[in-house]
């Protein structure tokens, strides 16, 4: 077996059918080390694609394996997978600790090393303080930090995670996104469904983009973008003269449009070939004819990303 | 993660005790977990009210009903109340009730998917998960059958019961009926833990069995054997009067037969399980 599959999660056309509903159809995919971010809208495949890493669910056709190891082998895979799935249920009865606890023990960690496991888990995820309250009586907040503790309670090399920030207030949601970059920092796979697309952008390394069970898109959100030939890139220049630059930037074929901003101390510029684009513009700026204040691509990002690929703004993803 | 050493030590001693000593220790994990559910948990209210049943029945009757000192129609009585109403209707039921809410139990919970996204063979699940059960409904039915036959036979002689018990044939016919009814759960339980993994409503398939063993009396001889009902019949020390005129007379399948067999049936069950628990998928319903 090589490294590199010995390092990556590996969907080789992999469909998933509930009856005749589809689920995931021909995914193919090799996640590397570091945060990958599932996003797409409700009923795209997301929770499908993560039962399925975690043999939660068997593809009807395909394979799946996680650092190399095939999925029907539980008692391998989860020595190394972790997973945050979004039932929100526990076993009845247990306190927080217990119910780490237990399920370490079940995985055949020994007692000592699972009373300091647990003990770290929950002081991880700011839990610590109410490890000893039952769980039927924590917030939905607490319930999810549970989870995640579960998760990572046995340390394992990859973590998945479906809607993990889910329920948590603001603060807590900060704490926890550092903790994924701290977690992705240490050479961990995180795959990660959200539908908060501004905090997808901000900790995500690449993304997956699913629609209606296929993957639409996938790779590091600039890659994706750049490679979207039927959506010029949008490009806001703010400088002292937006008419003269306009005139100039018409002359262009790759520019498809110039537009003044309202205030008209600025320019919008769609473009299919950017990077010819910002040479342009420093051809213009080097004539000093011009003098520009900032530039910025204004959609470049995954929120752009998603309306152009998915057809909405992924308020609903 | 940040004690990658702590990591690659604890893996380093759980490829060592590989396999059986770990598989032991995860039975005995899930053990736990699993035998505080059914003694504690809010499903264990019906298997005591059942359990506690022939209690209080023959705690009532024992106020109400005239003296006798004929012991061996009271082993009589005995033999029809533990077949018809111990062995058929509280084990059976109750044997139904805590081996199919071991994994069905958990669906509806939905708390099922934490052991399967353990490090743990799905095997060795099952096995921790019926033997848990099968403490459980040993411990109760078992109580339930000493302290039946105990109330039958201690309330009015009991210097005499004592005898019967320690110098005659009770002590011995108290053993075999425990001995039934411990076979009882070992058979039904595989089966019904089967039930609970193969069926989204396991309550048809029980019914189904019921009305098999309870028309059990009826069938001809071939058939009579396709039940458990028949090999446990077969135990007891003292028979049963037939239930009804029209029962066809069968010789009991000797106990060199009847107790192998049912615990080979029983181990091919459990196979079963695991077969299918390994290829067994988490969908919750609407999910």
């Amino acid at each position: 077996m090589s490294e590199v599959f010995e390092n990556t999660i590996v969907l080789d056309n992999v469909s998933k059918f509930y009856g005749e509903i589809l689920g995931v159809n021909r995914v193919s995919l090799a996640i590397p080390p570091g945060i990958t971010s599932l996003v797409g809208p409700n009923g795209a495949g997301k929770s499908t694609l993560m039962n399925l890493m975690t043999g939660l669910l068997r593809p009807t056709r395909g394979r799946v394996t996680v650092l190399g190891i095939p999925t029907d082998r539980p008692e391998e895979l989860f020595r190394k997978v972790g997973y945050c799935s979004q039932f929100d249920s526990f076993p009845r009865g247990l306190t927080g600790r217990e119910f780490i606890k237990s399920f370490l023990l079940v995985s055949g960690i020994g007692k000592k090393e699972a009373d300091s496991w647990a003990e770290k888990a929950l002081d991880r995820i700011s839990l610590l303080d109410a490890a000893d309250r039952r769980i039927g009586a924590y917030s939905k907040g607490m319930r999810q930090r549970l989870r995640l503790a579960q998760s990572i309670a046995h340390r394992p090399k990859v973590l998945i995670l479906d809607e993990p920030l889910n329920g948590l207030d603001p603060v807590v949601r900060a704490e926890t996104i550092a903790l994924f970059k701290k977690l992705a920092a240490e050479g961990l796979h995180l795959i990660i469904s959200s539908h908060i697309l501004h905090e997808v952008d901000m900790m995500s390394d690449r993304v997956v983009l699913l629609n209606n069970g296929y993957v639409v898109a996938e790779g590091g959100i600039h890659g994706v973008r750049d490679e979207m030939e039927t959506h010029p890139m949008q490009i806001l220049i703010r400088c002292d003269r937006p008419a003269l630059l306009a005139s100039r930037m018409f002359a262009e074929d790759d520019v498809v449009e110039a537009r003044l901003h309202e205030d008209r101390g600025g320019l919008f510029v769609k473009t299919r070939e950017p990077d010819r684009f910002y040479l342009l513009l420093n051809e213009v700026v080097a004539q000093g004819e011009i003098n520009v204040e900032s530039i910025a691509p204004i959609d470049d990002d995954l929120s752009a990303v998603y309306q152009y690929l998915i057809g909405s703004d992924g308020g609903n993803a | 993660m940040s004690s990658s050493v702590d990591t690659d030590r604890a893996e380093a001693g759980r490829k060592l005790s590989f396999p059986w000593a770990l598989w032991l220790r995860q039975s005995r994990a899930i053990f736990r977990l699993e035998i505080r559910k059914n003694f504690f948990g809010k499903r264990s209210v019906l298997i005591y009210l059942l359990a506690f049943l022939p209690i209080f029945l023959l705690g009532s009757l024992a106020l109400v009903t005239p003296v006798t000192e004929d012991f061996t129609n009271l082993s009589r009585i005995f033999a029809w109340i533990y077949g018809g109403l111990i062995l058929r209707t509280v084990v059976f039921f109750g044997c139904a009730w805590i081996f199919m809410n071991l994994f069905r139990g958990e669906m509806v919970d939905r708390s099922l998917h934490y052991y399967f996204l353990s490090s743990v063979r799905r095997e060795v699940l099952v096995v921790g998960k019926y033997l848990s059960g099968l403490v459980t409904s040993t411990i109760l039915f078992v109580a339930t059958t000493v302290v039946a036959m105990l109330l039958l036979y201690f309330p009015h002689f009991s210097g005499e019961s004592a005898r019967f018990f320690f110098e005659g044939a009770g002590f011995s016919q108290l053993l075999t009926y425990v001995g039934i009814t411990i076979l009882a759960c070992i058979g039904y339980g595989a089966f019904f833990l089967v039930v609970g993994l193969f069926f989204r409503n396991p309550i048809i398939p029980a019914l189904v069995l019921y009305g098999w063993e309870a028309i059990n009396f009826l069938l001809p001889p071939l058939l009579k054997k396709i039940s458990v009902i028949h090999y446990l019949n077969s135990l007891t020390p003292v028979p049963a009067p037939e239930a009804s005129p029209f029962g066809v007379m069968v010789e009991p399948t000797p106990a060199w037969i009847s107790v192998p067999g049912l615990l080979i049936l029983t181990a091919l069950v459990l196979i079963a399980a695991g077969a299918r628990i390994r290829h067994m998928e988490i969908k919750y319903g609407g999910d």
